[in-house]
């Protein structure tokens, strides 16, 4: 009789393992089967372009010849000789500590206060909100923000005789952060603020009506013990999609300040991965760039991730 | 509750402590905000239908002195004269965004319902994939997909702007937590019942999940529509409406005017579907028989 020592009892051998796994997977072809359509396409058109866009960071790439491959020098140059990538670095936390939170907390107020008008409002203020960010006009600040006497906020605070020449908006170093974050937080009522929504319109009629029975008597108390408590996933959710758009930000202020803005101030890592990507063309040095991004990323949301769990559950 | 106190059950019918006052200050605040929210937007129409000349005068005016289409009808214009029939780039973007919107919901919807609530080997590490897809943000992505493409020799094809499109991270993600909050007991039920995961996700698990999936086809929908096609198909035939939009309002300042009419051109179908679609999340609230 082969003894088995005592710590091996419940443990079970490579083999056992992995037949128990292969049935595993036989019982649930049917889940596979209903997964395949969009992995597919996944893998195909994400997973495999990521992949194959990870080690470009390590290399010398300009897209015409093939890639060279230059060790960690991408990196080495980015932090020790690039100051306008140290730079960037700032005006992205700024830009996201800014837009971040309060356009997460912005998407989840308003989503609320719409949620107690009446459902024909309701369609209408969630229309209203979620407007500017599919709009694309970037030509309409412009001209508000215009640095003659036209420009619409110039002329406004003129009028009030609040200042007596045009203030330069998009030009003038003192005032191109805080001009882009106000459009920023403009378009970043998007999907976060969308999908809040629909949690709202989720949560069950009856919890409220306990809720009254239960003796809950005002709105903060049904926002604090019913709606967030039973709304987890689409807080977690906007919070992911908030951070990419506030970490990603940078189209706008493109488009409104002008690339590259002036001293560098409106230029955040997304910027300067576009200036080499498709400026210079210089691929491994602008992918070296985004994997910074992502790190940043990545440790943003986990801290999220652990804050929101201990407050949802 | 011991003995049924008429005036909390008479409260149980509405929702706690509603004043007329508060609600009437709530759309006061509201009101506030959406006026500022929509400023811009309103110039953007109000500057699209005035005439040229009065487009830099001073002080700017917040309404139009002459209204005028012209700027839609030079916008058109411009649009006939390329060799193609404008109906062309209508039905190109039609078919490409129909197709893009209804793929993206089937598939999202049944992975997310799988990922959700069954547990299968491999699962949790596809979920983890999904999350951090979504944080990776490059723009070398575009370059390999592209390369991708041109080996499957799908480029300058119809083909090019739909299929990457079909599988969305995002789509998925938000359907996942939705379905997430689907008590496990009334999966269980129709399993108990004899359903097949597939029956259990299309008519069970999915008509309860109608605002998320109204909120999944406005995101579709929008994107899909606004999609630049320009660097995937270069023949005219395939082109669709924004790139057509974008290359007849790229002349600056000096065309605004006609930008703003295709801006506004460019937002009035996504509006629509919006507001089909919120229409559907709201009606949904009254009768969701989900109770754990």
């Amino acid at each position: 009789m082969a003894r088995i020592a005592v710590e091996d009892i419940g443990k079970r051998t490579k083999k056992e393992k992995r037949i128990m796994i292969w049935r595993s997977v036989k019982k649930n072809k049917t889940c596979y089967a209903m997964l395949a359509p969009f992995m597919i396409f996944f893998i195909l058109f994400t997973v495999i372009p990521v992949v194959m866009s990870l080690p470009v960071s390590f290399t010398d790439f300009n897209m015409a010849q093939t890639p060279k491959f230059v060790g960690l020098s991408n990196y080495t140059s980015l932090f020790l000789s690039d100051k306008i990538f140290m730079r960037s670095i700032r005006v992205t936390i700024i830009f996201a500590l800014f837009t971040g939170p309060v356009s997460y907390v912005m998407c989840f107020l308003l989503a609320w206060l719409i949620n107690e008008l009446h459902p024909k409002l309701k369609t209408i203020f969630t229309l209203i909100f979620y407007i500017p960010s599919i709009a694309n006009i970037y030509t309409v600040w412009q001209l508000i923000f215009s640095g003659d006497m036209n420009g619409y906020v110039n002329s406004f605070l003129i009028n009030l005789g609040l200042i007596n020449a045009p203030i330069q908006w998009l030009t003038d170093a003192k005032y191109i952060l805080g001009v882009c974050i106000v459009v920023q937080l403009w378009i970043s009522l998007g999907a976060g603020f969308l999908a809040l929504r629909a949690g709202f319109q989720n949560i069950d009629r009856s919890m409220y009506e306990v809720g009254a029975i239960e003796g809950i008597s005002t709105r903060w108390q049904e926002l604090i013990y019913i709606v967030i408590p039973s709304m987890g996933p689409q807080l977690m959710f906007a919070a992911v999609m908030q951070i990419v758009s506030s970490f990603t930000a940078g189209t706008a202020a493109q488009n409104l300040v002008g690339f590259p803005s002036t001293d560098y101030k409106a230029h955040t890592l997304m910027t300067h991965a576009y200036d080499y990507g498709w400026v210079r063309y210089e691929m491994g040095y602008a992918s070296a760039i985004c994997m910074i991004l992502f790190v940043l990323m990545f440790l943003c949301s986990k801290l999220i991730n652990r804050v929101l769990s201990k407050y949802i559950d | 509750m011991a003995g049924a106190d008429p005036i909390k059950l008479k409260a149980s019918n509405k929702q706690a402590g509603r004043k007329p006052g508060g609600t009437a200050a709530i759309f006061v605040f509201l009101l506030i905000i959406g006026i500022f929210m929509l400023l811009p937007i309103y110039l953007t129409v109000i500057m699209s239908i005035k005439p040229v000349e009065e487009l830099f005068i001073f002080p700017p005016k917040l309404y139009a002195m002459r209204p005028t289409l012209s700027n839609f009808s030079d916008m058109f214009d411009a649009l006939k004269s390329s060799r193609v029939p404008f109906s062309r780039y209508v039905f190109n973007s039609v078919a490409v965004t129909v197709s893009v919107t209804f793929m993206q919901c089937i598939f999202a919807s049944m992975a997310a319902f799988v990922l959700a609530k069954c547990r299968f080997p491999g699962g949790k590490i596809i979920n983890s994939i999904i999350v951090v897809s979504l944080l990776y943000q490059s723009n070398v992505i575009y370059i390999m997909q592209y390369m991708l493409m041109s080996k499957m020799g799908i480029i300058d094809t119809p083909l090019a702007l739909i299929l990457p499109s079909a599988a969305s991270p995002l789509g998925l993600f938000l359907m996942r937590q939705s379905i997430s909050q689907v008590p496990d007991a009334m999966i269980e039920a129709a399993k108990v019942d004899g359903a097949g995961l597939f029956r259990i996700c299309w008519q069970i698990v999915m008509p309860n999940q109608k605002p998320a999936l109204m909120t999944l086809i406005i995101f579709a929908f929008q994107a899909s529509w606004n999609m630049q096609s320009g660097t995937l198909v270069f023949q005219e035939q395939y082109k669709t409406l924004p790139t057509v939009a974008a290359q007849t309002a790229a002349s600056g300042l000096a065309r605004a005017g006609v930008a703003m009419s295709a801006a506004v051109f460019m937002l009035v179908p996504p509006i629509i579907v919006f507001m089909l679609a919120q229409r559907h999340v709201i009606e949904t609230m009254a009768h969701s028989g989900i109770k754990d």
